[in-house]
């Protein structure tokens, strides 16, 4: 069977890397300017497919940190220690290069304003990447869904768009953002302390009457553990969205 | 095809080429693969079986098998999906000293697990020092992650048919396909011949 | 761990399908329940993917790539609703 590229259809294409932002030790952010790029909606994802010289590919999905009104497309990029791929879009990709992508894809894990609120984002380490877009995707709308975003980290070094998130000028339409360190607090810090578990759900996440929207994001653990106490504490499984991150 | 500059993987290619077979890739990793949660069954309840063609099915619980004198080897694995992984030392029992005094007909094997895979081989690719029922791995006792309790060891074939929390062998006059040779994976998955899928 | 959601071969469904696949419903044929696809758990990088009920974690759904196609056995599903979620 002859392949052919059919516009429209998810198809391979090459987008041209135009800045590398290193938001924390080991997590970057690459901005892209993919040709014809249909768009997208927060939440969503891509594939990205690296070619070595002697045709060996590897192949890995990142979240999309832009919301769908940011000017170019950009991915976060958390390097894994054993990881395979990330290693070289953290380390290695340099400004020019092109990275083959295909996208934007995920229908289950997206947050548009029709869908409403209240919202309730968890997210750990780079699990808050997918919750970016779908918070600064409210914000250029200039919606009023209230939404709170609990995000777990092991330092505030470790806070990704920690300036953009809390920072003196952080603007997001009002949004109640929460942070916990799991591993080390600075002198003075008045966020939450330790790993997300039903304590802190308890406290921070809207009551099940409200009926909340939720989207889970990180590693497997944390995204079992809060799916599982927020089902504890009342809330419909239904609309408890989760995407793990793991190693692939 | 454009290539990503500089892009190499984790693969090593300071290894005698005569050790890899066709298509393959060395790595240093052992990656996780598997179709279904990690089944967890407790030691106590655990068996290994050998039954189907036979006047008696043959069974030994946990204690029983580590009873057994246990063999360590040295192999080199090749999956499917084109990782091998050279020198890796398992221990476990010899799949020879199972089948001692078991008289059957039988011409094949299928090998099933906790968790309903299942894999099928030729007898005699269990037989004469080419398969263990392996319980340590790199001198450790093996991962839930990687089989354990214990998984079946064939080297010389796709790991596929290395099935991981193996629970016993079906012998069999007539050969059955297992769970991914029926979706179009090797019958018999001899690495050399890169006998990947059915056809190949 | 090896487990992900559905959202996680969106990609590869979307090769197969033409079509956004995460959101479509199905009913598992072992237990009766019913998940989008893309919250279901998959099993990947092996020989094949595995696609698994969230409720029971029977297997809905096998995709396996041979020679450039993709065989997909869906008798893990009593029922698939193709109606927008």
């Amino acid at each position: 069977m002859e392949r052919t590229a059919v516009r429209g259809r998810l198809t391979w294409r090459h987008a041209r890397v135009v800045e590398l932002i290193d938001e924390t030790a080991g997590v970057r952010s690459i901005v892209l300017d993919p040709p014809d790029w249909p768009g997208h909606q927060a939440g969503q994802h891509v594939d990205v497919r690296l070619t070595a010289e002697d045709g060996y590919q590897a192949q890995r999905s990142y979240s999309i940190a832009s919301a769908p009104e940011d000017e170019h497309l950009v991915l976060t990029v958390e390097r894994l220690e054993d990881g395979e791929v990330s290693p070289y879009l953290v380390g290695e990709l340099r400004v020019g290069d092109e990275l083959e992508l295909r996208g934007p894809i995920g229908g289950y894990f997206v947050w548009d304003v029709p869908l409403g609120g209240p919202l309730l984002l968890v997210g750990g380490g780079s699990g808050v990447v997918p919750l970016r877009a779908i918070l600064f995707h409210r914000a250029a709308l200039r919606s009023t869904v209230p939404v709170r975003l609990l995000y777990s980290a092991r330092t505030l070094a470790d806070v990704i768009y920690r300036e953009e998130l809390i920072g003196v000028e952080a603007d997001h339409q009002g949004a109640d953002i929460r942070i916990t360190l799991t591993r080390e607090q600075p002198t003075g810090w008045r966020g939450y302390t330790g790993r997300i578990d039903r304590a802190l759900l308890e406290e921070v996440a809207w009551a099940p009457s409200e009926r909340p929207l939720t989207y889970v994001c990180g590693p497997t653990g944390l995204v079992e553990a809060t799916a599982s106490a927020l089902v504890d504490l009342g809330h419909e499984p239904s609309r408890i969205k989760t995407e793990r991150f793991g190693p692939t | 095809m454009t290539f990503s500059r500089g892009f190499h993987g984790r693969r090593r290619d300071d290894v005698d080429p005569a050790r890899v077979p066709p298509g393959q890739y060395v790595t240093e990793d052992f990656p996780v693969l598997s179709a279904g949660p990690t089944p967890h069954a407790p030691l106590e309840s655990w068996s290994f079986s050998i039954r189907g063609a036979v006047d008696e099915e043959r069974s030994w619980g946990w204690d029983e098998l580590r009873a057994l004198p246990p063999e360590t080897v040295t192999v080199d694995i090749h999956c499917v999906t084109k990782w091998s992984k050279l020198d890796t030392s398992w221990t476990g029992v010899s799949l020879d000293t199972l089948l001692d005094g078991i008289d059957t007909s039988a011409e094949y094997a299928l090998a099933f697990s906790d968790g309903g895979y299942t894999t099928n081989l030729p007898l005699g690719d269990l037989k004469d020092g080419k398969a263990w029922v392996a319980y340590e791995y790199g001198g450790e006792p093996l991962d839930p992650e990687h089989g354990g309790p214990a998984r079946l060891l064939v080297p010389h074939l796709y790991f596929w048919k290395s099935a991981k929390w193996v629970r016993g062998i079906e012998l069999r006059a007539d050969d059955e396909p297992g769970f991914w040779e029926g979706y179009g994976y090797h019958n018999y998955g001899d690495p050399w011949k890169e006998q990947r899928y059915a056809g190949d | 761990m090896a487990m992900l959601d559905g959202n996680a071969i969106a990609g590869q469904l979307y090769e197969v399908f033409g079509a956004e696949m995460t959101t479509v419903a199905g009913v598992c044929a072992y237990c009766g329940a019913r998940h989008q696809l893309g919250e279901q758990y998959v099993y990947l990088r092996g020989p094949g993917t595995v696609v698994r009920c969230r409720s029971c974690q029977s297997i809905v759904a096998v995709l396996v790539e041979i020679r450039g196609c993709t065989c997909v056995d869906l008798q893990g599903l009593a029922e698939i609703d193709l109606r927008r979620a």
